[in-house]
């Protein structure tokens, strides 16, 4: 299944977060990778956004917009370093 | 990023069509008049949204391909065929029609002016166009810092902003590879990179965009030439096609 990267991740999170969260650096609860977001792996053809980890494939973050809200799951994060 | 930092949460703004040009027989330039827009940094991207008589809307991402300048916002579109939304900007807007734009975003694969490493631009096809917004940012604010641009594309005539490339820039060096001209088919490889880019010692900032296969080739070369994983950034098209 092909991919984009966590840059596309951009609009949907600036439309929650008051600051861009692509430049924040995350830690993968599975593999303990760090990286910025931007450099997840994000599949877009699923109801919603999926970013899996770059070094292991695990989920780090799933977004679904729906009409009145979004649903933000962070299961694969352990932390956010965010640039601010 | 402070200068971009929207007050608040991200919403919807109105774009005016204000002219178009081609690029190429796929690609074509969209200018836009958005009042307000709050400025952008070279490698951010918009998303932008139709919305149907009926209701139905589709959105999709696109590199900013401009230099920030006032509320001006130029695009960028490779024509997709059997896309949803690239035929209708690519063919059908005309000056004077509208449509949803909101942005910029994205806030890690950008080039400021105030950055003094060397840069190195490697783009795949359509995946100039972010790239290009970096040249053009160097040039607007008259920056000295030295940019070294590998371009690969299908064929000469597939590439972007070809007369604006052609003229001599100082301190930009310009160099192609394509990959299907003379009936000949070639792939970006080592040697191109490590001729055209910059030594691993000189610590350049890397920025890497084109279609998912071309971004992790050229990421693994650079790596493997010894540059610093964190000085080599990439961007999948996600924000084009479609």
């Amino acid at each position: 299944m092909t991919y984009v990267d966590g840059n596309a991740l951009a609009g949907p999170l600036r439309e929650i977060f008051a600051v861009d969260l692509t430049a924040a650096s995350g830690q993968c609860v599975a593999c303990g990778q760090t990286g910025p977001v931007a450099a997840l792996r994000v599949y877009t053809s699923a109801p919603g956004l999926v970013a899996r980890c770059p070094g292991c494939d695990e989920v780090v973050l799933r977004l679904v917009r729906g009409p009145s809200g979004a649903w933000l799951d962070l299961r694969g994060c352990v932390s956010l370093q965010i640039p601010l | 990023m402070a200068r971009t930092a929207l007050p608040g949460r991200l919403t919807w703004r109105v774009a005016t069509l204000s002219s178009l040009h081609d690029e190429t027989a796929t690609a074509r330039s969209l200018v836009f008049d958005v009042p307000g827009w709050p400025g952008h940094l070279a490698g951010q991207h918009v998303d932008v949204r139709l919305t149907a008589e009926d209701g139905y809307s589709a959105q999709r991402s696109y590199s900013l391909a401009s230099a920030t300048d006032g509320d001006r916002v130029e695009l960028t579109v490779q024509k997709v065929p059997d896309g949803e939304v690239s035929p209708y900007l690519g063919d059908v807007l005309k000056p004077g029609d509208q449509v949803e734009l909101r942005g910029p975003v994205g806030g890690w694969f950008v080039w400021r002016p105030t950055d003094t490493a060397p840069v190195l631009l490697v783009a795949g096809g359509s995946g100039i166009v972010p790239l290009m917004a970096m040249i053009r940012a160097r040039r607007a604010a008259s920056s000295r810092v030295p940019f070294r641009l590998i371009y690969s594309a299908r064929t000469p005539d597939d590439v972007l902003y070809a007369a604006e490339l052609r003229r001599l820039e100082g301190g930009l060096d310009v160099s192609y590879v394509f990959t299907r001209a003379g009936g000949q088919r070639r792939r970006i490889g080592v040697a191109d990179v490590n001729t055209h880019g910059w030594p691993a010692d000189f610590q350049p900032d890397c920025f890497v965009c084109g279609p998912t296969g071309f971004v992790e080739t050229v990421a693994d070369i650079l790596v493997a030439l010894g540059h610093e994983p964190r000085k080599v950034k990439t961007e999948r098209f996600g924000p084009t096609g479609g």
